[in-house]
């Protein structure tokens, strides 16, 4: 009987440090240390909340630069990768479905190369990044439905450099670009 | 493969060993009562806890009591588990209103945080309010971890000590583990991966216009004090549904290195700790190299399978599952540590990997969860190796078994068997029976082998508490919650009490003395052995069951055959 009166009151004290203390310390450490990042790297425009820097939106207009593909659509309730294995043959008609739709509404050459995140869906399904590569294939559509002057290309291929980051403290990680912030600053292209 | 695909390897394992004797050490310190560097800053928290609960540090007890202690402790934090999910809607903190929880996922979920498994049916964000997150799972991250190292050093106990009952106290080890080990490492990585990105908040979820005009809801919620914790205690429940894939999770390529350091870290510090308490750092280090060679070992098969090309994929890479800031390599990584380390988070959809790279995967785990394995339990599954081991090479030489002076007998041997094969009896004989009938069947994703795969990584997960899954299975429904919560508590418990008995019974013995005639077990030619009763334990009980899953499923696929 002594045990279980122990088991309880160890279980309750540690319920009440670990399940109560512990996360509102580190809420109030975050919150008080990076304030956005704690709070989900919101973008505003407008005084209008946009998205987040970190969870990737649906995008397949011609005027903007598309995101990855995704299980989910971008729909973070919840979160999910296609779970398909490599031996399934839905994987494969969707792979070659999407090269085919990608050089379409790129107007490609059939021989183009597609970066491969454009063919498969992500793990997270909210997966915010595609590579500078996969941006520079679509330059020419956004150009084109936009009609940009030969300038306004130019500026836009700046910024997709600019705005390319490389691998973290130089060994980490892939080059990636994040979709929603190109898109933003597409906007901004005057 | 890049040079810098290689560098961020290196850098991995060099950190890993780098750390491993100093924290190490300080566990030794800590565990050992000596002074340490947390005794001023948390020394008050002990007391406390002390004179809150009525516990005598110094009473220490024979093995019945220790693991009966544990039993029921595991029971408490159960029952509540189970019962804050059923009353979810009655209860705090709930912004996105979310409903009460069925009885048999809520049963499968409460088994899996209290045996460190993490395994999960449900998903984070549509299933679970900030309520039952923080004080239900929060603390069962610590508690589960924290009783993993109880078990160990208990077993250390019984190693090192002589004709002796006592092993320790329960209550002393699981508070000494949580204050001074879980949660100031803790609190330090929560802070690291909040400065990457990762939310910490108790906001309602965020409804947003995105740039094309729709309407997506953002999910908010304390994740990284859960993060840490999950990562560091091996436990591996995600805050959200796709764990460390999520962005929120794991925004940048220095936070997985971190997390992915924070899922070996413990496991591999414990060698050190143990070979310090039992006296010789080189049986530590022995230890440490048989797991460490089993760790590369399936790192370099499963990065061999995801850079070949295949006839039905001859792009390269392939990037299905898995997030672009983390690539190839860096899934890999996880993949292998993650089911090595009986964590179960991921950072890429495991159900996607090659055929080999999942088998991997799977083996890691089905081998029992000794390649450094889960917090305390990778070490005391590793220790029931070294007996079969020792026995083995008894046997070889026609001499009586000892391990660090202790005579290895009938009694030990017994028990270290039924701990080898409880779990693979879970393994095997519910995915067979899964694979049979409609329940189990109908929650398949794939069909042909990778189908049989996602039956056999489900029971192999929840055996030896891994967590990690073939997610395409959808496990939540009666049948699966309620086999893999039985799985799960055959695959602790059905460990951890022969464990426990051994320990009991090895406490009591005499020390012999080493001499020349000695067996040594701190040399390469032990190690070897080792490894190679562990590979042939558990390449003859499961390799039957892999063929007709990722072995076949590869052989097929270079034939370029779909299902």
């Amino acid at each position: 009987m002594k045990t279980f009166f122990i088991s309880i009151k160890i279980f309750l004290f540690f319920t009440i440090l670990t399940g109560i203390l512990y996360p509102l310390f580190i809420t109030g450490i975050a919150q008080i240390l990076f304030p956005a990042k704690a709070n989900g790297s919101i973008i505003s425009r407008n005084n209008k909340a946009i998205g987040s820097a970190l969870i990737g939106q649906q995008s397949d207009t011609a005027i903007y630069f598309s995101s990855r593909p995704s299980a989910v659509s971008y729909n973070p309730l919840p979160s999910g990768g296609s779970n398909f294995g490599l031996s399934n043959s839905k994987l494969k008609d969707l792979v070659n479905q999407r090269k085919k739709q990608f050089i379409a509404f790129n107007r490609l050459d059939s021989f183009t190369v597609i970066p491969s995140e454009m063919l498969f869906a992500s793990a997270s399904g909210l997966d915010p990044h595609i590579s500078p590569d996969a941006a520079f294939l679509q330059v020419n559509r956004i150009a084109k439905a936009r009609h940009f002057t030969d300038i306004q290309k130019r500026k836009l291929e700046q910024c997709i450099r600019d705005l390319t980051e490389g691998p973290q403290f130089l060994c980490l990680g892939e080059e990636r670009i994040n979709v929603l912030l190109l898109n933003l600053n597409l906007d901004q292209i005057k | 493969m890049t040079t810098q695909d290689i560098i961020q390897v290196i850098l991995f394992f060099s950190l890993l060993i780098g750390l491993t004797p100093v924290l190490g050490n300080y566990m030794y310190k800590v565990f050992t009562g000596n002074k340490h560097v947390m005794l001023p800053v948390f020394g008050w928290l002990e007391k406390l806890t002390y004179r809150f609960t009525g516990v005598n540090p110094d009473g220490e007890t024979n093995w019945k009591s220790y693991t009966f202690g544990l039993l029921i402790f595991n029971l408490t934090g159960f029952v509540f588990v189970f019962l804050i999910q059923l009353l979810q809607v009655f209860l705090p903190l709930n912004p996105a209103h979310l409903p009460n929880v069925s009885w048999h996922s809520a049963f499968n979920t409460a088994v899996s945080f209290t045996t460190n498994t993490n395994w999960q049916g449900y998903s984070g964000e549509t299933t679970l309010g900030y309520f039952v997150q923080m004080i239900g799972l929060t603390v069962q991250n610590f508690v589960s971890a924290a009783t993993g190292i109880a078990v160990l050093l208990a077993l250390i106990r019984g190693i090192s000590r002589k004709t002796t009952e006592k092993l320790g106290n329960f209550w002393t080890d699981l508070t000494r583990s949580i204050l001074y080990v879980l949660l100031p490492l803790s609190i330090l990585l929560s802070v690291i991966l909040v400065s990457q990105g990762v939310i910490q908040n108790f906001k309602p979820y965020e409804t947003i216009k995105t740039l094309q005009g729709a309407t997506q809801v953002i999910p908010m919620g304390p994740a990284a004090s859960q993060i840490a914790i999950k990562q560091l205690g091996t436990n591996g429940g995600g805050f959200f549904n796709t764990n460390s894939a999520h962005p929120f999770e794991n925004p940048t390529p220095f936070s997985n290195l971190i997390e992915m350091l924070a899922i070996l870290l413990i496991p591999s510090s414990l060698t050190y700790t143990y070979g310090k308490m039992v006296g010789s750092t080189r049986q530590g280090w022995a230890v440490f190299s048989a797991m460490f060679i089993l760790l590369i070992a399936g790192l370099v098969i499963s990065l061999y399978a995801e850079y070949s090309a295949n006839p039905i994929f001859r792009h390269l890479p392939r990037m299905e599952g898995k997030e672009t800031r983390f690539g190839i390599t860096n899934s890999i990584l996880w993949s292998t540590s993650t089911t090595a380390a009986s964590n179960g988070s991921v950072n890429a959809m495991h159900d996607s990997l090659s055929p080999l790279a999942g088998m991997v995967a799977m083996l890691n785990i089905m081998l029992g969860e000794v390649i450094f394995g889960g917090v305390g339990a990778g070490l005391y599954g590793m220790v029931i190796f070294i007996i079969l081991t020792v026995f083995i090479a008894g046997l070889m030489v026609g001499r009586t078994p000892e391990y660090l002076g202790k005579k290895i007998e009938a009694f030990e041997v017994q028990m270290a068997i039924i701990a080898v094969l409880v779990p693979n009896f879970v393994i095997l004989l519910f995915s067979a029976w899964a694979s049979v009938i409609n329940p189990g069947l109908s929650g398949l994703n794939n069909s042909g082998p990778h189908g049989f795969s996602e039956i056999l990584y489900a029971y192999s997960s929840a055996a030896g508490n891994n967590g990690s899954a073939f997610a395409g299975l959808n496990a939540n429904t009666l049948f699966y919650n309620v086999t893999l919560g039985i799985g799960m508590l055959l695959g602790r418990f059905g460990v951890i009490i022969p464990v426990m008995a051994i320990a009991g019974n090895m406490a009591g013995k005499k020390i012999t003395p080493l001499s020349a005639g000695t067996f040594r077990t701190d040399n390469g030619l032990f190690i070897s052995l080792l490894v190679g009763v562990i590979l042939i334990v558990g390449g003859l009980t499961h390799f039957p069951a892999l063929s007709l899953g990722p072995i076949v499923e590869h052989l097929l696929m270079n034939g370029g055959i779909t299902f």
